[in-house]
């Protein structure tokens, strides 16, 4: 499989605006894996898979939430990578969750360092212009706005680009050689994520009171509704 | 909150001064954009200034004057908040510009405001209301809603919650002005997080087992099997805490799983 360059570009432009979004603007959540792989399937033509492959990422979204000034992985542009890999496999061969779900981590890996080097670069730039920021300059300020989101737009486009780019042939020669069965994949990476949202989730609810009997509640609740369809 | 916020001002007691709509159309538009040029060195700071600047457009003096200037370096000077919890700093500093408050005064409101804008609004939409929503969208999913349900309901919840957050906001700071402090001590603030996070511990609960059945498939063995290696992996990943993240272990982990699979 190669991946022709007019395929590429949405896919690219899409991972912009989704990476755009984890920070720099509007910050309305589009760039979370839940939504952000489901567009990316239906740019592909499956948003249902896109949803899928999504929700397995959402669960261990849950544990890298973009608090103040942490260091986290970016999950818009690798979410549009994990999306659309799927995506590409309707019928759900064995191997294609794990391999997006891989690939979309590996690219959120890569994801979290541009935006640390791109916010090394803003500084550089505000660095730059400091005695006109100083002086009040009305230019200055809004250049330095649309500089740092021009260049975060052309970050996560660059890297959805690039990692869909290496990524979709890779797996899907991958998927060719697939042994292991392909409820038992699937089974392996939504038991991995799950155990990522579950150990998340005891860090961010453990100190509020009353909040381990009603996990225990809800748990309860969703196994037995599991259980009964 | 320190002296510095709390010093009541003689002139947020005026009427405000009239601020068109376009220009607060203007305001609500960037504070989208806030952290557009975000860095490790101003942080938010570039941003404020950004947000602020078409009320400043309104000084007497006017635009490109040198009072216009000299509030415009001053806002875009360091600051930290939360994103969305920087509407109130925002609508406050606005204010304090127009009502020609002294400079020394903004600088040391500015200081005193930047922490619990922080840690208030990671507590109630980072730690609170972001988790809810993708929990409860997640147990929707496993309830077998279709695609545009699933992400609708998780995109009009959270963003509800978002939009509203920064209007109040706005009008909090631009009503109170340097004494918005006392917002903070909105019971929203102090009561939230513990209720949100009550609720989203329950969500948390039933999500799991039902996004994990409507991934695997049908067939109980396995969803059974599933489910307790799931309560062993939350296990280690709590006794692990701070040593390694469950996103790299995960990338590990399916790395090697791909590599047996492929390879065998």
């Amino acid at each position: 499989m190669i991946v022709e360059v007019i395929d590429l570009v949405p896919l690219a432009m899409l991972g912009g605006l989704l990476g755009l979004d984890v920070v720099s603007f509007p910050q309305a959540m589009i760039s979370r894996p839940l939504v952000a792989a489901t567009v990316a399937g239906a740019l592909i033509g499956h948003p249902s898979s896109g949803l899928l492959v999504g929700a397995a990422l959402e669960l261990i979204a849950l544990e890298t939430l973009p608090f103040g000034a942490s260091r986290y992985p970016e999950w818009g542009s690798a979410s549009v990578v994990g999306g659309a890999i799927f995506a590409n496999n309707p019928e759900h061969a064995a191997g294609a969750m794990t391999l997006s779900v891989l690939a979309a981590l590996a690219t959120t890996w890569i994801g979290g360092w541009t935006m640390v080097k791109l916010r090394q670069l803003n500084a550089v730039w505000a660095g730059r212009k400091r005695a006109a920021l100083e002086n009040g300059s009305r230019r200055t300020v809004i250049g330095l706005q649309v500089q740092g989101m021009t260049a975060d737009f052309i970050r996560g486009a660059g890297l959805t680009a690039v990692a869909y780019a290496l990524l979709a042939p890779l797996a899907a020669a991958c998927i060719a050689l697939w042994s292991t069965d392909a409820r038992l994949s699937r089974a392996m990476v939504v038991g991995l994520a799950a155990s990522v949202a579950g150990g998340a989730a005891w860090k961010i609810f453990h100190s509020t009171s009353g909040a381990l009997v009603l996990f225990a509640a809800g748990l309860g609740l969703g196994i037995f509704l599991v259980f009964l369809r | 909150m320190t002296a510095g916020v709390a010093t009541a001002s003689a002139a947020t007691e005026r009427p405000a001064p009239h601020v068109p709509p376009r220009t607060w159309i203007s305001i609500f538009g960037r504070m989208l954009a806030i952290q557009g040029a975000w860095n490790y060195e101003s942080l938010l700071g570039n941003g404020i200034g950004f947000c602020v600047e078409p009320a400043l457009q309104l000084l007497p003096e006017g635009p490109r004057s040198p009072e216009y200037r000299a509030a415009l370096a001053r806002e875009s000077h360091y600051f930290n908040a939360h994103p969305y919890m920087a509407s109130i700093a925002v609508g406050a500093l606005a204010r304090a510009e127009l009502d020609r408050e002294p400079p020394e005064r903004i600088e040391r409101f500015r200081t005193a405001l930047a922490g619990p804008l922080g840690s208030v609004g990671d507590r109630l939409v980072w730690a609170g209301w972001l988790p809810f929503c993708s929990l409860a969208a997640l147990a929707i999913f496993g309830l077998g809603a279709s695609t545009g349900v699933v992400v609708g309901f998780f995109l009009v919840a959270y963003n509800i919650g978002h939009v509203v957050l920064r209007v109040w906001g706005l009008r909090m700071g631009w009503k109170h002005g340097l004494r918005v402090a006392s917002a903070l001590g909105n019971p929203v603030f102090r009561r939230g997080p513990q209720i949100i996070g009550r609720v989203a511990a329950f969500a948390t609960g039933a999500a799991i087992p039902l996004a994990l059945g409507r991934i695997i498939g049908p067939g109980r063995s396995l969803l059974g099997l599933d489910l307790a290696g799931v309560a062993v992996g939350s296990f280690i990943l709590v006794r692990l805490q701070g040593r390694i993240e469950g996103w790299r272990l995960s990338l590990l982990l399916l790395a090697i799983i791909a590599l047996i699979s492929v390879i065998r």
